[in-house]
């Protein structure tokens, strides 16, 4: 597979068209907004926390296929989890799609392996991570800049 | 069209990326150099490195010397009446603070106004704001139409006795629109305010001549007419330029220093303070140089065939929408492509070796007002070819086939 191919995944491409998790959520305990002024591309993530345990998650705004894509996919996966899971994490899939470090058993979120070709690109990849960590951490946006 | 040699001047242009043939469609971002331009800057620093202005010895009079010709070269290349209005800065961001500070400032009051566009760059916003900000002076836009072309009637109404300044871009750098400058300026004059022009996306695409346009002030970077970065040109009325202070303190601008009192050097060296960067304005010389040599008036046509060319094609593709449709405009060639982010775009036509630019183009409020996060953004110059044009075309073909 090309190195393009490997970026833009079906599975990428299908969670852009289909975004899972995507619109508002009603009785939310914590949001935050990610932007990346760079290229204008804007996450916010809306979830419900019970006892240190994200019971819902969905998120809103416009993105490439890769933010938009990783914002569908984060949603999917950390339902259930705790801060300290969701911290954790964050800092393998920042390994996966940097490049540094090999990172497995990372579920689905392997399909953004291919963003580490791809440096410029890894801010698309990370941004909905840094709304929801800043979401978590009570603070109202996070900037990929 | 242009002869397709042109290409061979420009090192950077032969090489493959991601194993495709380059093609450079990022002209309004910066132009790629000739061989002529790198290697003036390669002569300088062999044969004739010096500084300049103030060595008796042989080689600061020759540095001096080329960096002074050049200062008329461009004198010339814009017609303007004296080398004494040609003031050397970073580039036409730098350009436009200067006036900003120096010019602007000083006139404000609060409550003044100051008119911009819907469509500058956010080097002819900020600056602005600051002052306004500082001053409480206020900030007016003159409006657009969808097609990205400014309601220069609206200008007229816009003025009031507060007005105090007007700055306007020449050429839009994400729409390619080519504003009816000369009536905009003869607007701002005939109710006696003073206008600066932002050329940056304009010297290197049209004829620009101050005598005829007649702005107080206009300015251009270098490296977008094929010279390097960090040179650029500030054009301002003698008039003007010897009432303002200086921009920066130091070494140069100054006639005489004592720990009481210091006078003042005249212009243009008023402006340029500490040792400038010679080897960028002795290039941007040899830039103009190779301009000439090919002709300003040839350059826009061939340009323009190519946007006619270009715009023709990608049209027939479903799903293109192109962002600015004026009537008149450069060789920029902005537009989204349905239910793709241009970010998207910008990646996958990289790896077929088309370099183009995916963003907002520094121009935010130009993407607020069409309601879209950002363009894909194609701008031609002199050594692209109707072959590029063609493979620039497949590559967007080539996008939305990968997102079927």
């Amino acid at each position: 597979m090309s190195n393009l191919d490997e970026l833009y995944l079906e599975v990428i491409i299908d969670h852009n068209k289909n975004p899972r998790n995507k619109g508002e959520l009603n009785d939310f305990t914590h949001e935050a907004k990610g932007d990346n002024p760079l290229c204008g591309d804007q996450i916010s993530i809306k979830l419900i926390m019970k006892d240190d345990k994200i019971t819902d998650v969905k998120f809103t705004g416009s993105g490439c296929a890769i933010s938009t894509a990783s914002a569908s996919v984060l949603t999917e996966t950390i339902k259930g989890k705790s801060r300290s899971e969701i911290e954790k994490l964050f800092g393998r899939f920042q390994n996966l799609v940097t490049g540094t470090g090999k990172e497995g058993n990372l579920g689905k979120l392997e399909i953004f392996e291919g963003v580490n070709k791809y440096p410029a690109r890894v801010k698309c990849a990370t941004l909905s991570w840094h709304a929801l960590i800043a979401a978590i951490e009570g603070k109202k946006e996070a900037s990929t800049e | 069209m242009i002869d397709r040699k042109i290409k061979s001047d420009f090192p950077t242009l032969d090489q493959k990326i991601n194993g495709k043939q380059l093609v450079y469609l990022d002209n309004a971002a910066t132009t790629q150099k000739p061989y002529t331009v790198i290697e003036a800057v390669d002569k300088y620093y062999k044969n004739t490195n010096s500084n300049i202005h103030r060595g008796v010895h042989t080689l600061s009079q020759k540095a001096t010397e080329k960096y002074e010709n050049t200062r008329l070269k461009i004198a010339n290349f814009i017609n303007s009446d004296s080398e004494k209005e040609i003031i050397f800065v970073r580039g036409a961001t730098e350009a436009i603070n200067l006036v900003a500070n120096c010019y602007v400032r000083p006139l404000l009051n609060s409550n003044d106004e100051i008119i911009i566009s819907q469509m500058e760059h956010h080097a002819n916003i900020v600056p602005w704001q600051m002052v306004c900000e500082e001053k409480k002076a206020k900030l007016k836009i003159l409006p657009m139409n969808q097609n990205g072309e400014l309601l220069v009637d609206e200008l007229e109404n816009m003025i009031n006795k507060n007005t105090k300044f007007i700055s306007m871009n020449h050429v839009s750098n994400s729409l390619g629109t080519i504003n009816p400058i000369k009536k905009i300026v003869q607007l701002a004059h005939k109710n006696k305010i003073k206008i600066m022009v932002d050329g940056a996306q304009a010297v290197q695409h049209i004829p620009v001549n101050m005598k005829e346009i007649g702005a107080d002030f206009y300015c251009f970077s270098g490296h977008k007419l094929y010279a390097p970065t960090g040179i650029g040109v500030l054009y301002g009325k003698k008039e003007l330029l010897d009432e303002m202070p200086p921009y920066q303190g130091g070494g140069d601008m100054i006639k005489s220093v004592t720990f009481e009192k210091t006078v003042y050097n005249e212009v243009p060296q008023k402006f340029e303070a500490g040792t400038p960067n010679i080897s960028g304005v002795i290039a941007l010389g040899t830039a103009i140089d190779y301009i000439i040599n090919i002709g300003i008036e040839n350059i826009a046509k061939h340009e323009d065939e190519l946007l006619k060319y270009a715009t023709k094609e990608i049209s027939k593709i479903k799903g293109i929408k192109i962002i600015g449709n004026a009537q008149n405009k450069a060789s920029v060639l902005s537009f989204t492509i349905e239910g793709i982010h241009p970010h998207d775009v910008g990646t996958i036509m990289d790896s077929e070796g088309v370099a183009i630019r995916a963003g907002k183009h520094c121009t935010d409020p130009v993407m607020d007002f069409y309601c879209i996060p950002a363009t894909a953004r194609a701008s031609f110059a002199i050594y692209n070819t109707k072959n590029d044009v063609d493979k620039f075309v497949n590559s967007v073909k080539k996008t939305i086939e990968v997102f079927g």
